[in-house]
């Protein structure tokens, strides 16, 4: 059954990143990132438990913690640099990237 | 007793494996980038809790457990900080909301574009 | 002063959880570690304000959190079969309501709990003031009042 949740989870990544290589805007794109990282947590979980090495989950931990903080940091920098875009032409469409 | 523990932790980890395809199938199909974050909450809550349970359920009273438990809650309270600031950033910056695809003649609700 | 020391020790014992192990020496370099951290974090100033523990009500709070999973796991069972559904029966509204909460760990948790429900989010959490995107219209129109409404300023202690 382990084997069958990464593979699960290794199709949700796919998917993931299939919305991110679609999606229109910058915030789609963010969204699969975020999604796809936690997947990749929990696929670290998983594969500590595959490989009987529970160390995995200690980087499964920092890799959540990063997750949040980097969409976020991301996010932050990508409203700036859309605020100073609307600033230079004032009739500002859609965030397109 | 083990092998009762087993299946239970089957069970949560197909379940969890279920959630969490169907939060993929849901970022794909939905129409527009509002209704896309609800199918990607449904993987960060229910599909990774289940899985961590089906995990925590292997792993018996241990401090791989407690590890697991830490990451649950981890997600459980920044992953909807982090969807609260992508909605949030993504109304500031123009994009709007498709709303009301079906019954869009009722009333009562205040929706705002 | 207390808080600090509140920090301190929830650091070294976060310390010891992760790392498992009772070495005199990475015992010592946890301190070192915690102290450290308390340091910039008060060098941040980011110690200050409103903490959780003295405005909640920790007995309600423990009786939120399953409450809260349960409703969790109602909505993502509607929201999947929406997502699973042929023809997705959704009807996206914005719904903009006011919660009754007064403190700002009341609106927090609040507005933490509407989103991780699947099916709403909190596009914009002001006092008085919520801005929520929901996936479904009868989602939406239940939120206005709703138990988690009450269950939440029911958290708070003043």
């Amino acid at each position: 059954m382990l084997a069958a949740a990464t593979l699960a989870l290794l199709v949700t990544v796919g998917l993931a990143l299939m919305r991110a290589a679609l999606g229109p805007t910058v915030f789609d794109r963010l969204q699969a990132c975020s999604t796809v990282g936690t997947c990749a947590m929990l696929l670290l979980a998983l594969l500590g438990f595959l490989d009987g090495r529970p160390e995995f989950l200690d980087i499964a931990l920092v890799y959540g913690l990063l997750n949040v903080i980097g969409v976020i940091a991301v996010l932050k920098f990508f409203l700036q640099r859309d605020s100073n875009e609307a600033a230079n032409r004032p009739s500002s469409e859609d965030a397109q990237s | 007793m083990t092998i009762i523990i087993d299946i239970l932790s089957a069970v949560f980890l197909a379940g969890g494996a279920f959630f969490c395809l169907v939060g993929g199938i849901g970022l794909v199909r939905m129409p527009d980038f509002y209704t896309r974050m609800h199918g990607a909450s449904v993987t960060e809550t229910l599909g990774a809790g289940f899985m961590l349970i089906g995990l925590m359920l292997q792993a018996g009273l241990t401090l791989v457990a407690v590890k697991l438990a830490m990451i649950g809650l981890l997600i459980l309270f920044a992953s909807p900080t982090a969807t609260h600031a992508l909605a949030k950033a993504a109304l500031l910056s123009g994009l709007k909301p498709k709303l009301g695809e079906q019954h869009s003649g009722e009333g009562g609700i205040s929706s705002k574009p | 002063m207390a808080r600090s020391l509140i920090t301190l020790v929830g650091l070294i014992l976060f310390w010891v959880l992760l790392s498992g192990m009772f070495v005199p020496f990475l015992l010592a370099a946890g301190l070192g570690s915690a102290i450290a951290v308390l340091l910039f974090t008060r060098r941040l100033d980011i110690i200050a304000g409103e903490a959780p523990p003295t405005y909640l009500n920790w007995f309600k709070f423990i009786v939120y959190c399953p409450w809260l999973i349960r409703e969790i796991m109602v909505a993502a069972w509607d929201v999947t079969k929406r997502i699973l559904h042929p023809k997705m029966p959704i009807s996206p509204t914005m719904v903009e309501f006011s919660p009754t909460q007064k403190t700002d760990t009341g609106l927090v948790i609040h507005a933490n709990s509407i989103t991780l429900t699947p099916g709403t989010i909190s596009v914009e959490v002001e006092p008085g003031r919520f801005l929520v995107h929901a996936l479904s219209r009868e989602g939406g129109a239940s939120l206005a009042g709703s138990e988690m409404d009450s269950r939440c300023t029911s958290l708070e202690r003043h």
